[in-house]
Formats: structure tokens, sequence, C-alpha cells
């Protein structure tokens, strides 16, 4: 990626500090994390933005450059991969809120006013109208010949929750201490774990899920 | 009647209906919502337009909620990023190479090639293509990827 700064002459972005190689990598690891976790992680909109800025200025530049230059092959192949990660991480993020859709809803209608957001305004939308025509299909289809007392959706027991119980691999990026891993039960102790920098583990997903949000660890 | 007022030993029986109505439900929900699942993977797989033997099998409220969840999602791409969006039914598989090779299945004409070339589209003929430019082609099945 150094090798493009110089070329394109890509400037630090005025919003963050980080070159276009450092944007890539963080994308790359939100990508990973929201592949392998269970639940739907926090939208990174502004490194989207970001990266997809970045592929236009690319390409914008492939067409000002001689034909038959092996630049424009390189540059060509960069494009295609960061398009490929960047088209990944939204079609994951776009199936968990497909299958998740009343339970990120409700996630979303009990944030709090600091808590960062999971969804981006447009997979805001998108979770709405969705959920929407889910509902008056059913309606329309099914419910309205019920009798009357089971005609609602009863949300309770149709809603599908992430499995915050599944195990996931990690890698330990910074040193945290005290992780509890087991809840203290009449037979058992509670179990705290230290995590180590560089280590990698197979753990439940749920007492990790704050660290993966923090970036302490990183799931692969 | 759901209302049973007073009547003691009739209680389970109600109960055993209320059961078996609710399982009647769930089977329903279930198998709707499973048709919709192949619907939206159709979606993903064929584009916008349905071939007419898979619309053949769909009920009139299928075809409308598959034109919804076309325009829902048509939107949400479109909104990806500053400006024109991303397109997230193409580069369904991380690129392997920049160039592929592939071969005709069918005739389909002249393409031109983003540098501008031209390519005739003959049955049988192979052609070097850019990946990004033939994939929905080889999709569609007009294309044929050819590995060695």
């Amino acid at each position: 990626m150094a090798d493009i700064d110089e070329i394109d002459g890509v400037s630090d972005e005025e919003v963050e500090a980080l070159t276009a190689g450092e944007v890539l990598q963080k994308l790359e690891e939100a990508w990973l994390n929201e592949k392998f976790s269970p639940e739907l992680l926090e939208a990174k909109t502004d490194l989207v933005d970001c990266m997809l800025e970045q592929v236009t200025e690319m390409e914008e530049n492939i067409k000002r450059a001689k034909k038959g230059d092996f630049k424009v092959v390189l540059h060509r192949m960069e494009i295609d991969r960061i398009r490929y990660v960047l088209s990944s991480y939204l079609r994951c993020r776009l199936k968990k809120i497909e299958r998740y859709t009343t339970h990120v809803l409700e996630q979303e209608s009990n944030r709090k006013e600091e808590d960062v957001c999971h969804l981006s305004p447009e997979e805001f939308t998108f979770a709405k109208e969705y959920g929407t025509t889910m509902e008056t299909h059913m309606k329309n289809l099914v419910l309205r010949h019920m009798p009357p007392n089971l005609q609602t959706m009863d949300f309770k027991q149709t809603t599908i929750r992430p499995n915050l119980d599944s195990y996931v691999f990690l890698r330990v990026i910074e040193d945290t201490d005290g992780v509890l891993v087991e809840e203290e039960t009449l037979d058992t102790g509670e179990e705290i774990v230290d995590l180590q920098k560089g280590d990698q583990h197979i753990m439940r997903y749920k007492p990790l899920s704050g660290l993966v949000m923090s970036g302490a660890v990183s799931l692969i | 009647s759901a209302t049973v007022a007073g009547e003691n030993g009739l209680f389970s029986g109600v109960q055993l209906r209320h059961s078996a109505l609710e399982r009647n439900k769930r089977c329903l929900l279930a198998y709707l919502y499973n048709r919709l699942e192949q619907i939206k993977k159709m979606r993903w797989e064929f584009g916008s337009v349905l071939p007419p033997e898979v619309k053949f099998n769909m009920c009139e409220q299928e075809v409308q909620w598959f034109s919804k969840y076309n325009k829902m999602l048509a939107n949400y791409m479109r909104s990806i990023g500053g400006e024109g969006g991303l397109d997230l039914t193409q580069d369904l598989k991380p690129p392997k190479t920049l160039y592929i090779e592939v071969r005709c299945l069918m005739d389909h004409g002249e393409f031109e090639t983003q540098d501008g070339n031209i390519l005739l589209l003959k049955k049988n003929s192979q052609h070097f293509m850019l990946r990004s430019e033939c994939e929905h082609l080889i999709r569609q099945g007009i294309l044929e990827h050819i590995v060695h």
C-alpha cells in the first residue's frame, strides 16, 4: 500500500489522520470481526465511505494513466480486492440484519444516547422496511385467515436472536486482565482469565463482546 | 368459542385445541418464511428479473414481496458511500486474477470492454476478459469460466 501512496500522492484524510493503507487495514479487521461474530457489530460507516472515496480516486487515476503502463494492472487488482472486502463486509452485515431484524431494531430502540450505533442510518431504514414487509406479507397470507385471538405476529416467540454463547477463535491485541468468563454458580466458582497480547484462544463469544468492539481482541 | 366461563371440565379440551392451533400457525409461518428465504436467494443469484419458471411457482403476494425487496435492496446499495453507491451483488468471490479466460456458451453479439475493444461473443469462442466485466455474464450463463 505504501507503493500506492507514492504513486497516487494520496494524502491523509482530513477527518482522521490515517493513511489509505491504515484505513484498509482497519476495514479488513472490521470485516473479519463481523464475519466471525454471531451478533451485529458497530457500524463503521466512516471506514466504508473513506475506502469508497479512495477507490473512485484510484479509478480516475487509472483513466488518466497511459495505456499499457504496468501500474494500471496493479491498481486494477488492488481495486478489485478492495471492492471485494467492502462488498463482503456489507453483505455480511446485511445478512445479519435480515436474519435478526426484530432483535436488531429492539436493540436500537433500547440504545442509550452515549452508546455507539450498531446500524448506519441507511441500514436502519432497510431494517425497518424489511421488518414491515415481512410482517404485512405474513398478515396477508396467513394471519388474516386465523381465528381472531391468533391474528398477531407474536414477536416474543418468533424473533431470532443471535447465539452469543457460540465459540469463537480470537487473537489478543491488548493486554487485558480480569475477563470474567464463567459466572459464579452453586457448583463452580467464578472463572477469571487474563489475556496476554499476542495470545490466541477459543472462547465463548459473550464475555468478549465488549472487548471485540473496543478493539482489544480480534476474531480470526 | 375461546371463553369458557366456570366450566372446569372443559379446560383441558380448550388447552389442547389451542396448542394445536398455535402449532398449525407456527407451521404455516415457517413454510412461508422459508419460501421467502428461497426467493431472496434468487434475487442474489439471478438478479432483479426472475426467470418465468420461477415466477410461475410464486403466488401474487410473493411476487409483490420480491419487487418490494428489490426496491429496498436497490435503495440501500445506492446509498452506500458518498455517490453512486456500491453493487453488493457483484464481487461474490475473492478475486484470484485480474483477467480470466471464458468460453461463450451462446451467441450474445458484440461486447465493448472498458478499454474500448469490441469482442464478438459467438458460441464456442474463447476470450480473455477482465474478471469484473464478465462476472455478471458468467452468472447469467452466457459465458463459462475456463479453469485449467
